[in-house]
């Protein structure tokens, strides 16, 4: 997001309307910029690590109202403010920021959710130190950005503990019907600003519960299943309908929705097949794909096992297998669950490592051990096929590759064997195949995602739209509600010129 | 939440639920499955399908009543809801007429091959269908069997039974005895479909078997049910169930399946204790 964007002329509208407002005059008055320069940043209070890695509380505590305040007069309220251009769902973020500083917590969270129904989920997993943040005027001036983040999360908990977010204004009815097929973070973004617009919108979900990634993926400790259900709840307030357990493709096929008179579609499915490095031992028991392990600990809560039925093996040595959040988010579950070493093995070096900084700081600070400039290359099993060892590589660090990221060469004659009795495999996954495999109309890319063009996230077959990780194959939660956004917006077009999918 | 029509003892431990999941049923096809979860804290279980009424709009499965999970299953009266039915998962069995087909089954799968024999012969195939039941009472769905078979034969390993031993051995035999097979279809434990697989392999029998690896969600998310066939992984979910029996990689897969045994049994202990104190 570092590249230089610019302002929409409707979005500079909509920023301007808010900057030229009587009450944001008076408070740039109130305190010089040059003082609100000094003021530092609010820390995020956080549970002690050697209480938290062992159980699976949050982590981060959230701000106290005051030092919320107080942050928020970190920020310039700029007249250009670029934080808003690096927000996938542009958030009018001084506004929001400018209305906690006045103390209308309420109304603050308000305008966040004009453009983004999910802020307690974004407060908590968006990396906005290289989104909003990164490019925050007080951070070129200081060094330090504003917490937006932070604020976020701030606000959006305020409203749940105050009764929860209230029900918008809806436009009237259009009268036309939307399937949206998955209930992630891009779907769950269609179907709120859908919902908003006027259309009828059923969401269609596989799993028993809504959330997508956001509840078989991210760990308790990062976001609570309540804060989720609470998000959800309020799309349900706002007339979403939910269909769980129902595998469009399978259960039935987008013609046959379109037959019971859904109009237009949105096709937000994730991730599927976990990719592996195909190597010897990846099939023995006790090496997983980072999806299974996360999806049987969270979805399924293993970790209450047996008071929950689902199990999962502990090891007493676990290895996790690549550098992104879900290696954080699996080592440190495997922490958790009782691992003496818990270890992120990944092949390049830590400035390479495309996980959070805090995630990683956060990860350090629980007892994780990082191995860097290392690859497996292969497992080796006991009588019973369980993983017992690991054969590893050492890499040095070579010219750049395609991404810019040096590239990892293989050390000749480094090999070592080390002992594990949990490996799990966060390498990333393909897109999932279950929808493609079944609606053969749809255009694809080459490795298997949905072909949509990123403008308008339209799809070969038009009245079908995708998003998130089914186009992108495997990108960040934020990036698919703001490809939930665009196609919104674009369905909406659709929708209200009368062209219907039917024709 | 969908309705349980009917829950039946079938044979001792052996068990049939209906349920009323009309899109399930009116889309399901031969060799797909659906997932089932019983209570809120239960485990997604992945159980072929045996039956369905497209008119009533119910699908039926048999399992046998083995783990938590089973039993749990094992429990439900008709009435009662069930939070998790899913479906139908899975590539449908290849349906075409082979010629003569021979299908094998055993335990559960003496129903999972049930809908497929059907179909096989609806498709003008001649069908043999042999079921391995270790004593004569633990045969059940003879009467469905019989009316989608040419040939019905039962292989059991009763003391009094003058031909007691396995169904491979069975099938070796009516195969080496000079009787036409073009494709065997077994379904049933690990060890039916891989013992099955061994007794067609050496007279190069195409033979279909319905894998049974641990699942997740089902639909190609997690990977939990990885095999190895054919020296690729493939998942049982979205790949399969249905794979080639010669192909398949069966200490890999008999292995997974045993990764949390220990867990089941603590499982299974404290589920017993809750529900028979």
């Amino acid at each position: 997001m570092s590249e230089k964007r610019e302002c929409p002329p409707e979005l500079k509208a909509r920023l301007r309307a808010g900057f030229d407002q009587e009450w944001r005059k008076e408070l740039r008055r109130a305190i010089p910029v040059k003082e609100r320069m000094k003021l530092a940043r609010q820390h995020m209070p956080e549970r002690e690590p050697t209480v938290r890695n062992k159980a699976f509380v949050e982590v981060n505590r959230g701000l106290e109202a005051e030092a919320a305040v107080r942050e928020a007069r970190r920020c310039l309220d700029c007249a250009n403010p670029e934080c808003v251009l690096g927000c996938p769902v542009a958030i009018d973020i001084p506004s929001f920021v400018k209305l906690v500083e006045q103390g209308d917590f309420a109304g603050s969270v308000r305008k966040i959710r004009e453009t983004n129904s999910l802020p307690a989920v974004c407060g908590r997993v968006c990396p906005q130190e290289t989104q909003c943040e990164e490019v925050c005027n007080l951070k070129k001036a200081t060094g330090v950005a504003v917490a937006i983040g932070n604020l976020e999360r701030f606000v959006s908990d305020y409203e749940r503990l105050h009764g929860g977010a209230a029900v918008p204004p809806l436009a009237a009815s259009s009268g036309r019907r939307v399937a949206v097929i998955g209930a992630g973070p891009a779907g769950l973004t269609v179907a709120g600003d859908l919902a908003k617009l006027g259309h009828r919108v059923t969401v269609f979900e596989a799993l028993h519960e809504s959330g997508g990634v956001l509840v078989y993926g991210i760990p308790e400790f990062r976001l609570p299943k309540s804060i989720l259900r609470a998000e959800v709840d309020y799309l349900k307030r706002m007339g979403v309908e939910f269909r769980m357990n129902f595998v469009v493709g399978k259960t039935a096929s987008l013609a046959d929705l379109r037959a019971e008179g859904y109009d237009a579609f949105f096709i937000g499915t994730g991730a599927g097949l976990p990719n592996w490095m195909k190597i010897p031992g990846e099939n023995l028991v006790g090496v997983y794909s980072a999806n299974e392990y996360l999806t049987r600990v969270n979805l399924m809560r293993a970790y209450a096992f047996p008071d929950y039925d689902t199990p999962v093996l502990f090891g007493k040595r676990a290895a996790v297998i690549g550098g992104g959040n879900v290696a954080m988010d699996s080592v440190r579950t495997a922490k958790r669950l009782g691992a003496e070493l818990a270890a992120i093995i990944y092949r390049r070096s830590r400035v390479e490592m495309p996980a959070r900084i805090e995630e990683v700081k956060h990860a350090e600070e629980e007892g994780i051990e990082f191995h860097f400039l290392t690859v497996p290359t292969r497992y080796i099993g006991d009588e019973y096929g369980h993983v017992k060892a690991m054969e590893c590589l050492r890499m040095e660090l070579g010219e750049p590759d395609s991404s810019g990221r040096r590239r990892p060469v293989p050390v000749p004659g480094s090999e070592f064997m080390t002992e594990v009795d949990l490996v799990v495999c966060a390498i990333g996954q393909s897109p999932n195949p279950l929808l493609p495999q079944t609606e053969k109309d749809i255009r694809l890319g080459k490795w298997g995602n949905i072909d949509a063009d990123m403008t308008t996230m339209a799809t070969s077959v038009p009245g079908i739209y995708a998003g998130g990780d089914i186009v992108r194959g495997g990108a960040t939660v934020i990036l698919a509600m703001g490809d939930g956004r665009v196609a919104a917006a674009e369905m909406n077009k659709y929708l209200r010129n009368g062209a219907s999918a039917k024709a | 939440m969908p309705k349980v029509l009917r829950r039946e003892r079938l044979a001792p431990n052996i068990h049939l639920l209906e349920v009323l999941a009309p899109e399930v049923a009116k889309k399901a096809q031969p060799g797909q499955f659906v997932i089932l979860m019983p209570d809120e804290h239960g485990e997604r279980v992945p159980l072929t399908v045996a039956d369905w009424d497209r008119e009533r709009g119910s699908v039926t499965v048999v399992f046998l009543s083995v783990g938590t999970t089973t039993r749990k299953l094992s429990r439900f009266k008709a009435g009662d809801e069930i939070p998790v039915v899913v479906g139908p998962l899975g590539r449908p069995s290849e349906i075409s007429n082979f010629g003569t087909v021979l299908l094998a089954g055993g335990c559960f799968g003496i129903a999972a091959i049930y809908p497929i024999a059907r179909a096989l012969r609806e498709a003008g195939n001649k069908t043999i269908v042999l079921v391995d039941v270790k004593a004569p009472y633990l045969l059940y769905w003879e009467d469905k069997l019989r009316a989608v078979s040419d040939r019905f034969l039962v292989s059991t390993r009763e003391a009094s039974s003058p031909d007691q031993h396995y169904i491979s051995r069975e099938l070796a035999e009516i195969l080496q005895a000079g009787e036409r097979v073009d494709r065997v279809v077994a379904i049933g434990c690990t060890y039916l479909m891989s013992a099955c697989s061994e007794s067609t392999r050496p007279l190069g029998i195409k033979t279909m078997v319905s894998l049974n690896p641990i699942m997740v969600d089902g639909t190609g998310m997690c990977g939990a049910c990885r095999v190895t066939v054919g020296g690729q992984t493939k998942f049982a979910c979205v790949d399969g169930p249905d794979f080639d029996g010669h192909l398949v990689d069966w200490a890999e897969l008999y292995a997974r399946r045993k990764s949390y045994l220990d867990d089941e049994i603590r499982s299974l202990c404290r589920f017993e204790e809750e529900v028979f104190p």
